[in-house]
């Protein structure tokens, strides 16, 4: 089956499936984990330079040069603060594209839905792609495509918990309101979770820790390309209805013994 | 003369400029970017900007991240 490119605005990725840089055990396997997935977008975070320890490689060094580089305002508090590292980002890597996350809450790091909003319209009118990491909550999202957005990110658990999809019929609706990109970020635990997203109607999925902190991140990684590769194939193929009863799927006729 | 790096003191021996700062701390230029007094200051413009007595810079990079858990000390 032939899809459709997965496109943001106007750029288009061969893979649907977007990976982080954290949580590692080296960069040397974050390097090989990437490979694996297929990823052609990863995601990192800005932070100050550590000038007293300068024997630090360079995380950019590990990535590969055929990958996009998507910057992201994780650990931002304020839509002021994200502002602020987004055009620290745009410095420092040559693109206006940024993750946007304004964070609302520290034990969960739900977003702040209001900041991010005001965030993003900034952002847009200085001429920022701005992918924004939401809550699984239509209207929030549909705000966030009418401040410009060039694709919602809702979560499909809090950062980092493995969850999985927590609320289905919210990314359904999602699905059904967005005309931007629908991507699902954070939550993910294994590759069904990623799979599901898929099925939803996702056009793609962000991930970090399900593979970063996987016992065999590389192995995950190639799991994870897998299940969003089945995933968008079962969306695209459209599922049968659930039915309560069995239909059997062999015929009846010519039973041996009838 | 005492500037203020990434929020810590720092001593320099004489008046310098960004581009200058950034080699003696061995920083690649094109991999950095640069706050100076709270200004985001375009990369065209390092060699040019001198660094004076009390001035805040900022140096930040990118470091191993997906979402706000973030790798700290990359």
């Amino acid at each position: 089956m032939i899809d459709t490119p997965f496109v943001i605005a106007g750029r288009t990725f061969r893979s649907r499936l977007i990976v982080g840089t954290g949580k590692y055990a080296s960069h040397a396997v974050m390097a090989q984990a990437h490979a694996a997935s297929g990823a052609d977008m990863v995601t990192v975070a800005v932070r100050r330079v550590n000038i007293s320890d300068r024997s630090r490689e360079s995380l950019l060094d590990y990535i590969d040069p055929d990958i996009f580089v998507l910057p992201n305002t994780a650990g931002c508090y304020t839509a002021d603060e994200a502002v602020r590292t987004a055009r620290l980002a745009q410095e420092a890597g040559l693109s206006n594209w940024v993750k946007l996350e304004v964070i609302g809450d520290e034990r969960t790091l739900f977003p702040d839905n209001e900041a991010l909003i005001e965030a993003t319209r900034v952002l847009v009118r200085e001429g920022f792609v701005v992918l924004p990491y939401t809550s699984d909550d239509p209207i929030a999202c549909r705000k966030l495509e009418d401040a410009g957005a060039a694709a919602v990110m809702p979560l499909g658990a809090p950062i980092g918990s493995g969850l999985g999809i927590q609320n289905v019929n919210n990314l359904r609706i999602i699905r059904e309101f967005a005309r931007v990109p629908l991507i699902v970020d954070a939550g993910v635990g294994t590759a069904s979770d990623a799979a599901l997203a898929m099925e939803l109607g996702a056009d793609g999925v962000l991930m970090n820790t399900a593979i970063a902190g996987a016992r065999e991140p590389v192995a995950m990684a190639e799991a994870m390309k897998h299940a969003v590769i089945a995933g968008r194939l079962a969306w695209l193929s459209g599922r049968i209805p659930r039915k309560m009863y069995a239909t059997a799927s062999s015929p009846i006729e010519g039973m041996v013994g009838r | 003369m005492r500037i203020t790096l990434n929020g810590e003191p720092h001593e320099l021996d004489e008046p310098l400029s960004v581009a200058d700062l950034l080699m003696q701390l061995s920083l690649d230029p094109r991999r950095v970017a640069v706050e100076h007094n709270l200004t985001i200051l375009k990369r065209q413009l390092f060699a040019d900007t001198l660094v004076h007595e009390g001035d805040r810079i900022e140096i930040v990079n990118f470091v191993g991240g997906g979402s706000s858990l973030v790798m700290s000390d990359y």
